[in-house]
């Protein structure tokens, strides 16, 4: 098992720019999700470091060796790919039995490892089924299962469950994360669906345009976005984002919005006067009848326990997570209340966030190791 | 995976059975030719002219080896009395020509005919297949420069009739010491065919997802391995199509082997329309001629004809 380290890469296609500058260090044993919208430079990313694209400069170190230029079979890693991959013209046992070949392996030792790998997926009795035959998560199995059968220092893995249907990628989310757990192996996993990678990853690397937007543990991500992008792209619904103009003053604890004083975590940079944009995620706004910034009930989604409430704004809808027993009428004024400790305060001209104390809290910039087989991160267990 | 997720509606009872019925009777008529020319082959010369034809077999007229046994020898006529002196026939050819007066004096170029036919077209498909599947592939896969240039310079060698280039290359083969040899042939159908099997090739290789070859690289293999072992496989349909299609035109090619073919290297189809010239208009040696050059095609297509069907209809069925 072992460390990547990916310092500056740069991918040009042409003269499209696929991935700028990015950095990033995925340490032994992480599982480490790359996630972002589709075009965003993730999967060229994934392919870099696996060895099947060449970056145009940059490098990409595994434990220390320079494997940047590196063909994909000298690096001993791993893929599984969206769409599986499996040959069409072997069996389940030669699918995944075809990377100790290559590398001669003698056959008994082929047939028991290849065996283990099958029992820890629980398919030994496909093993000898063609692989036509198999269903989604089966053939998603035996691409695992040929991928870790040579036990390779690292996974990359292009968004493997993209194929499946919803239900069934919820319980492989719960496989993965679980064989994650089991082997202790680094995995890099690309995807586009924020709850996989809450789910599963201990650390995010958000992308956008080809740059890594921000880099954390889903915690961070969730609690303190970097900047409006990953405030929009992470949760469901997304932040709201209340834009406005006006400066903050460095050590800042309230910023006035129309009148309403509203208290935020003290900033530590100033900005002079300019658009700004506050963001508050709809679990931490309150509706009350007095007070607060004032808006239009627009509309509800009901959602079992809780239900999401959208409010009409000078600031344009924002969007609540309030109980389900709160009960609200169509066009009723409201009063929205936000959390002043969740709060976070985006510069809208460059869209980067202004730092303050949220991001002095004191696991701010620590990486959370799950250790349990846990199915939701904490922000995205109401989704 | 299964056809059945593609397909739109079953077609019901009564549109299968026209569909049958019109198939049948188009295969009947398509097939009539064929027909014809397996009666002419076993007819006597005055059987196969005559008029009303002779249609059913021991009914209309007795069936005779003659037609076959003038294709593959070369006979002499003798007087009677000659004939009457000789040893016992030996029978077979033998019988059949005395009654006619003549005596075998030995094998025709029919046989050697035959061979060189099998090995030019046989080798021009080979060398088509190799060369287009590399071709292909590169296409494919890489970034070559001017691609879409090349791949219309390829086409576009298929876009006047082959024929209106026999001069130059007449005149090129003689200089270059390919007239009449087996190789001028090879290369001269591969040079035809090769543009066909490119773009055919292609097609069916566009068709396979580049991470079978990715998978096979990070699992270790090169990219000539993984070519191999997991592209070839999948592409057998589509080369045994393309296949088929280069060997029908190198089998059927006449032009060029009257033009550049006279002896050593020629093939049968230039040789067949010469039986006629030999004593005679032969029907049945020319039919019998025929008949067996049809073999061939016939036998590898048949053989193949599941991955033929499955390429024709390439693009319209996914796997």
């Amino acid at each position: 098992m072992a460390e990547i380290r990916v310092e500056n890469l740069l991918k040009q296609f042409g003269s499209f720019t696929a991935v700028r500058d990015t950095s990033f260090t995925v340490q032994d044993g992480d599982f480490f999700c790359l996630l972002g919208p589709s075009g965003c430079g993730k999967t060229t990313t994934l392919r870099m470091v696996a060895g099947l694209e060449l970056p145009s400069s940059g490098s990409i170190r595994l434990d220390g060796e320079d494997v940047t230029f590196k063909r994909a079979r000298e690096r001993d890693i791993a893929m599984v790919f969206q769409l599986f991959a499996l040959y069409p013209h072997m069996n389940v046992r030669r699918n995944i039995a075809f990377p100790l070949v290559s590398v001669g392996t003698p056959k008994p030792e082929i047939r028991r490892r290849v065996e283990e790998a099958a029992r820890m997926l629980r398919i030994e009795h496909l093993l000898d089924k063609p692989v036509s035959g198999l269903s989604g998560g089966d053939r998603q199995r035996v691409a695992l299962g040929r991928a870790l059968v040579r036990q390779p220092k690292a996974f990359m893995m292009d968004e493997p469950l993209g194929a499946l249907d919803a239900e069934f990628r919820h319980i492989m989310c719960g496989e993965l994360r679980a064989m994650h757990d089991r082997l202790k192996a680094t995995t890099v996993y690309v995807t586009h669906d924020q709850l996989e990678a809450m789910s599963m990853a201990n650390v995010i690397a958000v992308m956008n345009g080809g740059v890594v937007e921000q880099l954390g543990s889903p915690q961070d991500i969730y609690d303190r976005p970097a900047s409006i992008f990953v405030a929009e792209f992470i949760g469901s619904p997304a932040m709201n984002l209340l834009r406005f103009e006006g400066a903050v003053e460095p050590n800042a604890s309230e910023l006035g919005l129309g009148g309403v004083p509203v208290a935020i975590p003290a900033s530590r940079e100033g900005r002079a006067s300019g658009p700004l944009a506050l963001g508050v995620r709809p679990e931490h706004v309150a509706l009350v009848s007095e007070g607060g910034i004032r808006g239009k009930v627009v509309g509800t989604e009901y959602l079992g326990t809780t239900q999401i409430v959208t409010v009409g704004t000078a600031y344009g809808a924002v969007k609540a997570r309030v109980s389900s027993a709160q009960t609200l009428s169509p066009d009723e004024l409201v009063g929205l209340q936000l959390r002043s400790a969740k709060l976070s305060l985006f510069a809208g001209d460059t869209g980067k966030v202004i730092r303050s104390t949220l991001h002095e809290a004191p696991h701010a910039a620590s990486r959370h190791r799950k250790t349990m087989n846990s199915p939701h991160a904490p922000g995205a267990a109401h989704v | 995976m299964s056809a059945n997720a593609h397909s739109v509606v079953e077609p019901s009872a009564g549109a299968k059975l026209a569909a049958s019925v019109l198939v049948i009777l188009y295969a009947c008529v398509a097939l009539i030719p064929l027909l014809w020319i397996g009666l002419t082959s076993i007819k006597s010369p005055p059987d196969s002219i005559a008029y009303p034809p002779k249609v059913v077999p021991f009914v209309h007229f007795t069936p005779t080896a003659e037609g076959f046994c003038n294709l593959f020898t070369t006979r002499s006529r003798q007087t009677p009395d000659y004939i009457a002196g000789l040893p016992p026939s030996t029978g077979g050819c033998d019988e059949v020509a005395r009654s006619r007066n003549m005596v075998v004096v030995g094998a025709s170029n029919y046989v050697p005919r035959f061979v060189n036919s099998l090995i030019i077209a046989f080798g021009s498909t080979a060398l088509s297949i190799v060369l287009g599947t590399a071709a292909a592939y590169a296409f494919s896969r890489f970034r070559v420069p001017l691609k879409d240039d090349l791949m219309f310079f390829i086409l576009s060698t298929r876009m006047m009739p082959p024929i209106a280039v026999a001069i130059p290359v007449f005149l090129m083969y003689r200089e270059l010491g390919l007239s009449d040899t087996r190789l001028g042939m090879i290369l001269l159908y591969t040079s035809v065919n090769v543009s066909l099997a490119v773009w055919l090739l292609k097609g069916f290789i566009d068709e396979i997802p580049r991470e079978y070859e990715e998978a096979a690289m990070i699992d270790g293999y090169t990219r000539l391995q993984a070519f191999w072992k997991v592209v070839l496989p999948q592409a057998t349909t589509g080369i045994v199509a393309t296949a088929i299609f280069c060997l029908i035109f190198a089998w059927n090619e006449y032009a060029f082997a009257v033009l550049l073919t006279s002896g050593a290297a020629q093939t049968a189809p230039p040789f067949i329309p010469i039986i006629i010239g030999e004593g005679g208009q032969d029907w049945p040696a020319v039919a019998a001629g025929t008949a067996l050059f049809l073999l061939p095609i016939l036998v590898f297509t048949v053989l193949l004809r599941k991955h033929l069907l499955r390429g024709i209809t390439f693009g319209a069925v996914r796997k």
